[in-house]
């Protein structure tokens, strides 16, 4: 048998093998969905793959899904880092995606360089609430942040449903739930025409901001280096209250952000089919980077390809989407179990009787 | 106003009832000193596991205890993610969601409006004759009366029963537990793989007295609202019975309202739950009864050595 043993040195290269390994336990587990389903194995994983990272199309629809993954899951590890558990982030896109579209609806003749700003404080404003919400139950009653900010994600989407069942529905749209498409200056268009859109060049803005924040800022580095709340409000020098308030709102506006650049730049309107659980993705997508900003672009990407990969899958072989939240999972739960590696070793038992 | 009051508050036993079951599942769980946040994932795998089983064997009876393993083998994996890999139970648990989720909707797919067996209600003999509290606790399924036994088993077990002390005491001092030559570890998979159980009784519920057909969404967020009532009812399984009733009735009357055809758009009628398990969370910490929690709920137990 095993003994076990903590690690004396850190394994050096231990995270990147736990990943690579959980990602291959993962898609062996799920091939074996295939087989279940009366699929050709191979012919599958090959759609998956072609689908993930195969085409230059693939490419394209990784880098679309990666943004909002990328943007909600810096707000996730904010959060994460400080032991808040934000587990709001679908919740605070929808209201993000709301604020962008109220700000788009109501002055659509504004020029960008005016309404674009506009939207993205407005998304910024109303994630970053809907994130305090909790962060202030938390404080002043201890109200439990796991379930509230989920509950809250039941309630913005169905606050979502509600304007776009009625108030804000387009009176053209022949009955659809959705409101009527943005004017032209409260589109974020895309790169060179492709898909693309410069989206992504705010996520690489907002990227370096808040890597520049966390290594130049002492409130930042605190952050960064020790990841308990109450240590890093006394170096800090402010409120361990103030702190959580900061963090939550810095952690809802991103994630606001993101259903800001979603709505503006891949549907041009809002409606329910905004949300596709990117939201509760970015959890898998922090926890996979560990925390780390430059991780989390890599895994926001991995992830993406994932759900492109998956999207193709559908297509081809009619395999259900809900495939690609099974995949999610598996590899999320092999990782955490991986992760006793980092700390622990195995060793063979000695038998101590000759 | 009684016509409509005592069908209301039947309903309501009958909406309470899977999140009674999901909520003392939590509950055993959280004694053991394990999160488990996966109860959304695992009610909803138990549902599709008791109605494949229901529809494959024609039993019920095999489809409700399906539904109960099924909540075991989830909850053994939550187990073996926290307990023995020490993983991060929010997370572990998140993911057991999302995994169980994913797994529902995979393979539910074939089933969609689909019947399977059910149970049916039936009038309690002689105590259904009461009247008014026979028309509202006694004209239910089986499973409904099942569920007014298992709070008092729960609460016989863990302040009568040996078994039940120890995983008490792994909930709350682990180290000492162990020192006491008590084995925490496999006393932890105990409570998450009986509280599992429980869970999944609850998902089978779902599937084969609330309705007895299949659709998506059948969970409709109940796993989360068991684990604020696990807060909410300070551990205790009595308090557990008036929380679950008490959300049972706010479904009642939601879709009443909506059946009823009221001005009121449908989308904030839904949201009542959820509005509701936030007030319920602030009014439970405002009494101030946060030592009730297990000690070490959430920590997990580093190996020596």
């Amino acid at each position: 048998m095993f003994k076990i043993i903590k690690r004396e040195e850190p394994w050096k290269w231990g995270a990147l093998v736990i990943l690579l390994g959980a990602l291959l336990f993962s898609l062996a587990v799920s091939a074996l969905l295939l087989v279940g389903q009366g699929k050709d194995v191979f012919e599958g994983l090959n759609i998956l793959w072609q689908g993930s990272f195969g085409h230059l199309w693939a490419l394209e629809g990784a880098l679309l899904k990666a943004i909002p993954l990328f943007l909600c899951s810096l707000g996730v590890a904010v959060a994460f880092r400080m032991q808040i558990w934000n587990i709001g982030a679908e919740g605070q896109f929808a209201l993000g995606a709301i604020g962008a579209t109220w700000m788009a609806l109501s002055f659509p003749d504004l020029p960008a360089v005016i309404l674009m700003p506009l939207m993205f404080i407005m998304a910024f404003i109303l994630g970053g609430t809907w994130a305090l919400i909790p962060a202030i139950l938390k404080l002043k009653l201890r109200v439990n942040e796991i379930i509230s900010t989920l509950m809250l994600n039941y309630i913005a989407i169905l606050l979502l449903d509600y304007l776009v069942f009625g108030v804000w529905k387009d009176p053209t749209s022949f009955g659809f739930p959705m409101t009527s498409e943005f004017s032209s200056n409260a589109i974020i268009h895309g790169i060179g025409g492709s898909k693309v859109h410069w989206g992504l060049l705010f996520c690489f803005v907002v990227g370096v901001g808040l890597w520049a924040f966390m290594r130049f800022t002492r409130l930042g580095y605190e952050l960064q280096a020790s990841g308990e709340g109450a240590r890093v409000a006394k170096y800090a020098k402010i409120r361990y209250g103030m702190l959580v308030m900061f963090v939550m709102c810095l952690s809802g506006g991103f994630a606001g952000w993101a259903g800001c650049v979603e709505t503006s730049a891949v549907l041009n309107r809002l409606q329910p089919s905004l949300m596709v659980g990117y939201g509760y993705t970015a959890i898998v997508v922090a926890w996979l980077a560990r925390l780390e900003p430059l991780n989390i672009a890599f895994a926001s990407f991995l992830l993406a390809a994932l759900r492109v990969g998956v999207e193709n899958l559908q297509l081809e072989l009619q395999i259900p989407a809900a495939y690609g939240s099974i995949l999610e999972g598996l590899i999320l739960l092999s990782v955490l179990a991986g992760q006793f590696f980092l700390t622990y070793k195995l060793e063979p038992k000695r038998s101590q009787v000759k | 106003m009684w016509e409509f009051l005592i069908p209301l508050l039947a309903a309501t036993v009958q909406s309470g009832t899977p999140i009674l079951y999901a909520t003392l599942g939590e509950m055993m769980t959280e004694k053991g000193g394990v999160l488990n946040l996966g109860v959304e994932g695992m009610m909803s795998v138990a549902a599709l596991a008791a109605f494949w089983t229901s529809l494959t064997t024609g039993s019920p009876w095999l489809g409700f205890i399906a539904g109960g393993v099924a909540g075991m083998g989830m909850g053994a994996l939550h187990g073996f993610v926290c307990i023995s890999c020490l993983g991060n139970q929010v997370v572990s648990g998140l993911a057991i969601t999302i995994l169980g989720l994913g797994l529902t909707n995979f393979f539910g797919v074939p089933f969609v409006g689909l019947p399977a067996p059910g149970f049916n209600p039936f009038d309690f003999p002689i105590l259904s004759q009461i009247p008014v509290l026979g028309e509202i606790f006694f004209k239910h399924d089986m499973l409904v009366y099942i569920s007014f036994v298992v709070p008092v088993l729960f609460w016989f077990f863990f302040r009568r029963t040996s078994l039940g002390m120890h995983v008490t005491a792994t909930g709350e001092m682990p180290q000492a537990a162990g020192a006491a030559g008590l084995k925490p570890r496999v006393l932890r998979y105990f409570a998450v793989v009986g509280g599992g159980f429980l869970i999944g009784l609850g998902g089978a519920y779902l599937s084969l007295a609330y309705t007895h057909l299949w659709t998506n969404g059948l969970s409709g967020g109940r796993g989360w609202i068991a684990v604020a009532l696990v807060i909410f009812a300070f551990w205790r399984p009595g308090r557990a019975v008036v929380g679950a009733y008490l959300f049972g009735g706010v479904m009642a009357f939601q879709l009443r309202l909506q059946a009823m055809g009221t001005n009121l758009p449908s989308s904030l009628l839904l949201m009542l739950p959820y509005v509701l398990t936030i007030l319920v969370l602030i009014l439970s910490a405002w009494r101030g009864r946060r030592i009730d929690a297990p000690a070490a709920l959430g920590t997990n137990i580093e190996p020596e050595g």
